[in-house]
């Protein structure tokens, strides 16, 4: 029996606003399958024409799967959501590009032909969470020298690929710092942020009810100077910074997926067109590299070259790791064309969550650019890894930029 | 901010201090965008810091705190920093009510319409606002916690709030803190009866969510995935005039008279002026028409504050701590971890009895029940009885269709007791015959393990009798269930002398696992509530034999309010039933048990329906009263009732002194959940008590002044 490949399409994408990690964080209270809940209803919401009984599949992701993390959340979420008993669900794990692996497993099943319409999410509660909870690492990694065990901490591995890449310095990555909270900032005068976010009711035990409607991670007050003064918890001497990663976060996003067909059938709205997705691994101690081979796996696979891509997603981990992205591919650290919303640097990055938050960016860029045809989502992803995902305009208008 | 620390000194005009046992519910605020809109509004989270087992209730300082909440609001709102005021609850719970803990401490009129007066006057801000204000009823919002969301401009309901009512009728109190004067305003005064009054009087009854939107009392119903949320946007909506809630229409004329008629009506017929709560509510929603609000207020504050000094409110309040605490912790009952597990139950009869019995065992102990009886035609009607009852039950939706066929297969039927031989407990529920009853013991014995819990459903046989002789006695406990079994909430659990810890503490684990609400009765003649209803019978048929008035008779009882009528109580348990236990007293007891030589000869002819109707009138069929021999001694109804409350007086004495139950408190609580005996009366020591009658008839009180009555001396 052959079929043909069926278009995949991005329907829609919202996330709830990011919280800080931590006991006085915005969802220092609220569980983390609350999260998750929110935005699945506010995903519904905003796609009336979806009934829920057409959902195949419901993919969440999050990197510490235990307690309201775990439970198989895409089974548990789509209950609490009100989805109704028939939609099934599962839960997925590829750290910090979770969110972008339950988006392009439950793609790969719609262009096989096993979905229709699919809800891919990424949560990641790190304050009720945090990086490293429960884990055991097998003694081989270091008896046997397969991981260097500074390949666990994440701070580390971009401490590391400062010195591979010594070009690289503390300045630009703050600079480029500084741009990702300038960014983020005007993109929230515009309203461009905010269209995307769904609202949370959080509980405060001393302060009683409460609605997060807005991040908390942004600075967008900060200078240079402020960024040049910040401590390197990694090394001392060092070059990451407080100021030049993502910080500790909690959030979650949601997606929908569907076949071209099904989304033109239910009257869906398309904002972004699947156009291939690949993952690459690189040495565990400078993870950051990840995006590199994994970009060059994505754009042979669909015949197209760094030069095609008018439009870049990447996950600010840490500035430095987005710098080595663009350092490879020749592109200038202010590229407009890179993160023009700004980034996880000022936004969050509630790990296992990311991957849809840079799929919802790069779909407002798409509206706003009819000339630019492709754009791709890019993460690097803990214990060496990348992951990417090039995306067709929908709106575009056969111009050339 | 907090208002935590705020107490009742921040309340100017009051004197009443604050309990100092109150759980104070803190209404914590919070100032929050109003998603959607760069809009601000304030959010007060009403939280006792418990969870929900212990749900929010508004005492003196709760008031004081909800006070200080709204000033800060209207501070904001004056500032022009807020639209709006929402208020709401902790999770599963807005608020339940006024914190009664209190109030027994209060002792004279003027602090009782002080504690109406402060309600009034914090709750009424919230109408009063230069903003429009918001309840979100998130989860159960009862009396005081929904008198908060009238007084908001507005209201949204979670369609998994729970339970949504005004219980106070059902307390002996009204609605007084704005609910009597608002809900009818609100949704006419048909509807509002029905919250008010017609609900409290049938079985506390309670809205759902979506009964509390189509009333009209909630203007929008949100899920509660995202309750909160979606009632903040519907809140800017109406804010910025996108979104205008639709009102019922309220008739203040001719509809609202013939509600008002109507609510008499069945007042009268339930209660015949036995407690004033009811008519009160009647009065203050019949009114609320034509009032201002500080009017209507003020009179709230007149009536609650003359109900909170009345004797059937503070009856009502000890029969409902009886209902909510007494019966879920039964006094007497030995350590719950004695109890051996039940794995598997034998019934001995297959009769009507017998196979409601089944169903319940099935039903709550979901473990396999077999019943047995003579022959196999008598057990497959049995089990029949149970398999159509399931049958019904699943039509109507109460089980999914794999617990019925569950259930089904838990209960099946045999003609030898050998099957009894890996039962963990055998009830027996054949006729009312002493030596039948030991027949049955003994020949179990023979066949069951000697740990089996032997229980009998005698209604008034001796237990003792029926477990001398027996190898084990110390497994034989009396089980008496009320009719219908499956509604009726008492078990009256009888110990004997011989009865061991053993065996009580399985017979009342198997009670809890029923959902009934179990007293520890030590074995004597029909225990608690039967001994009770005979004797009162046997002197109201005394005096209808000496020549009383059919309506005097019918009628005489009317002060109490009881449930039903005392012929209609005879006709119900049956004249047959009731002339056996007569005689089984009268054995017993025979001063003070007579057997009715009338009620012998309806028995004798056969006949089992007393009454007629002319109308909404009963009488005696004519063929009743042909049979009749009366006297020529007549009592006037004054008389009858005295003699009968005499008489209950003596008996409720009696079982005391004889250590048949541990205190009044058990026979109230019998009285109430066997009987349906009304909270007012306070089951029943405390009416023979406020009546004087315990003091005339065995020379002292059941309860001390204070208990379930008004203090006489001011509290300390």
């Amino acid at each position: 029996m052959s079929r043909p490949i069926r278009d995949v399409v991005l329907v829609d994408a919202v996330r709830t606003p990011f919280g800080k990690a931590g006991a006085t964080g915005l969802y220092a209270q609220t569980r983390a399958d609350d999260l998750v809940v929110a935005a699945f209803r506010e995903l519904l919401r905003r796609n009336p024409t979806l009934s829920p009984d057409r959902i195949d599949d419901v993919a969440v992701a999050a990197t510490t799967q235990i307690g309201d993390q775990g439970l198989t959340l895409g089974r548990t979420a789509g209950i609490l959501a009100g989805f109704p008993r028939s939609v099934p669900g599962q839960s997925v794990d590829r750290m910090c590009a979770g969110a972008m692996t339950a988006v392009t497993n439950l793609a790969g099943g719609i262009a096989f032909g096993a979905y229709d319409v699919v809800v891919a999410s990424g949560v990641e509660h790190m304050g009720r969470h945090p990086m490293g909870e429960g884990i055991d690492p097998n003694p081989r990694f270091v008896a046997e020298h397969l991981v260097d065990t500074e390949a666990l901490v994440m701070g580390k591995t971009a401490e590391n690929l400062h010195d591979r890449l010594p070009h690289l310095s503390r300045v630009r990555a703050d600079e480029f710092a500084l741009s990702s909270q300038e960014k983020t900032a005007k993109a929230y005068a515009d309203g461009v942020i905010p269209a995307d976010l769904a609202p949370v009711a959080i509980r405060d035990a001393q302060q009683g009810w409460g609605v997060a409607t807005v991040d908390e991670p942004p600075r967008p007050g900060t200078s240079l100077a402020a960024l040049a003064a910040l401590k390197t918890p990694f090394r001392a001497h060092g070059r990451v910074t407080a100021g030049n990663s993502a910080g500790l976060n909690d959030g979650a996003t949601a997606a929908v997926l569907a076949s071209a067909d099904t989304a033109r059938e239910l009257e869906l709205s398309i904002k972004a067109r699947l156009v291939s997705f690949a993952y690459a691994g690189v040495e565990p101690e400078v993870m950051g590299l990840g995006p590199v081979p994994s970009t060059q796996k994505a754009l042979a696979k669909a015949g197209l070259t760094i030069e095609d891509i008018g439009l870049f997603e990447i996950n600010e981990a840490f500035a430095v790791q987005v710098l080595a992205f663009l350092d490879h591919f020749g592109l200038s650290d202010d590229d407009p064309r890179v993160n023009p919303f700004g980034g996880a640097i000022a936004v969050g990055h509630p790990l296992a969550s990311s991957g849809i938050r840079l799929m919802a960016y790069l779909a407002k860029s798409f509206e706003r650019r009819p000339e630019v045809q492709y754009g791709l989502t890019t993460m690097c992803i803990g214990l060496g890894m990348g992951g990417t995902v090039i995306w067709e305009n929908p709106h575009f208008d056969g111009r050339t930029s | 901010m907090s208002t935590g620390t705020e107490t009742a000194s921040t309340i100017t005009d009051s004197t009443i201090a604050a309990a100092p046992d109150e759980v104070v519910t803190q209404s914590l605020l919070r100032i929050v965008a109003l998603p959607g809109t760069g809009a601000r509004a304030a959010l007060i989270t009403l939280d006792n810091g418990h969870d929900h087992t212990k749900p929010n209730t508004l005492g003196i300082a709760g008031l004081a705190s909800l006070d200080s909440a709204i000033d800060a609001a209207e501070t904001a709102a004056k500032a022009g920093q807020i639209v709006a005021l929402a208020i709401t609850g902790k999770p599963f719970v807005f608020a339940v009510g006024a914190d009664l803990t209190g109030v027994p401490r209060l002792h004279d009129l003027e602090q009782a319409r002080q504690l109406s007066a402060m309600g009034h006057r914090v709750f009424r801000r919230l109408g009063e606002l230069p903003v429009p204000t918001f309840a979100l009823l998130n989860g159960a919002t009862l009396g005081g916690g929904l008198e908060i969301a009238l007084h908001c401009t507005y209201r949204t309901v979670s369609s998994g709030a729970g339970l949504i009512a005004f219980p106070e009728v059902a307390l002996g109190l009204v609605p007084g803190w704005g609910g009597a004067y608002l809900l009818p305003r609100l949704i006419g005064a048909k509807n509002a009866i029905k919250v008010i009054v017609e609900n409290p009087l049938s079985q506390n009854r309670m809205l759902n969510p979506k009964q509390a939107a189509t009333l009209g009392i909630a203007d929008a119903m949100f899920e509660p995935a995202d309750f909160l949320v979606q009632s903040l946007r519907w809140a800017a909506a109406v804010v910025a005039g996108e979104v205008t809630p639709s009102r019922p229409l309220v008739d203040t004329g001719a509809e609202w008279d013939d509600a008002i008629t109507e609510g008499r009506e069945l007042v009268s017929a339930a209660l015949h002026g036995s407690a004033p709560a009811a008519e009160r509510a009647l009065d203050l929603i019949d009114q609320a028409r034509n009032r201002t609000p500080d009017a209507g207020f003020a009179a709230e504050d007149d009536v609650l504050a003359e109900l909170i000094m009345s004797d059937e409110f503070r009856a009502s309040l000890y029969a409902f701590d009886l209902v909510q605490r007494r019966a879920k912790r039964p006094v007497g009952a030995p350590n719950p971890a004695l109890a051996r597990p039940i794995t598997k139950v034998g019934i001995v009869g297959a009769g009507l009895m017998a196979s409601q019995l089944a169903l319940l065992f099935a039903q709550r102990l979901e473990v396999p029940v077999v019943m047995t009886d003579l022959n196999q035609e008598r057990v497959d009607t049995g089990v029949g009885y149970v398999r159509n009852e399931i049958d019904t039950l699943q039509a109507k939706g109460k089980f999914s269709n794999d617990k019925a066929n569950r259930l089904r297969a838990l209960v099946s039927g045999t003609t030898t007791k050998a099957d009894f031989a890996d039962a963990d407990l055998v009830i027996e529920a054949v006729f009312e015959k002493l030596e039948l009853k030991r027949e049955i013991f003994a020949e179990l014995e023979t066949h069951i393990s000697a740990t089996c819990l032997l229980l009998t459903n005698t209604s008034s046989l001796s237990v003792t009798e029926m477990s001398r002789g027996l190898a084990h006695p110390e497994r034989v406990v009396g089980f008496h269930f009320f009719n219908p079994v499956a509604k009726m909430p008492l078990l009256e659990i009888a110990s004997t002398e011989l009865t061991d810890e053993v065996a009580l503490a399985t017979a009342f684990a198997v009670g809890k696992a029923l959902k009934k609400s179990c007293v520890l009765v030590h074995d004597a003649p029909a225990f608690v509530v039967n001994r009770i209803l005979i004797r009162f019978l046997g002197e109201v048929i005394a005096a209808f034999d000496e020549g009383t008035p059919f309506d005097i008779v019918e009628h005489a009882l009317d002060p109490l309010g009881l449930p039903i009528s005392p012929f209609l109580l005879l006709q119900l348990v049956g004249p047959g039933v009731a002339l056996h236990v007569s005689e089984t007293m009268h054995l017993a007891f025979p001063d003070r048990y007579l057997v009715s030589p009338n009620q012998q000869r309806i028995v004798d002819a056969g006949i089992t329906r007393l009454l007629t109707w002319d109308g909404a009138v009963p009488r005696l069929t004519d063929e009743v009263t042909g049979l009749l021999v009366v006297g020529n001694s007549a009592s006037t109804a004054e008389q009858l009732r005295q003699r009968a409350l005499d008489a209950m007086a003596q008996e409720a004495r009696l079982m005391l002194d004889d250590g048949v139950v541990a205190e009044p408190q058990d026979i109230d609580l019998c009285m109430m959940l066997g009987a349906g005996w009304p909270f007012h009366l306070g089951g029943i020591t405390p009416y023979l008590d406020r009546t004087g009658t315990s003091e005339r008839v065995t020379g002292r009180r059941f309860l001390a002044p204070g208990v379930a009555s008004l203090p006489t001396a001011p509290a300390a």
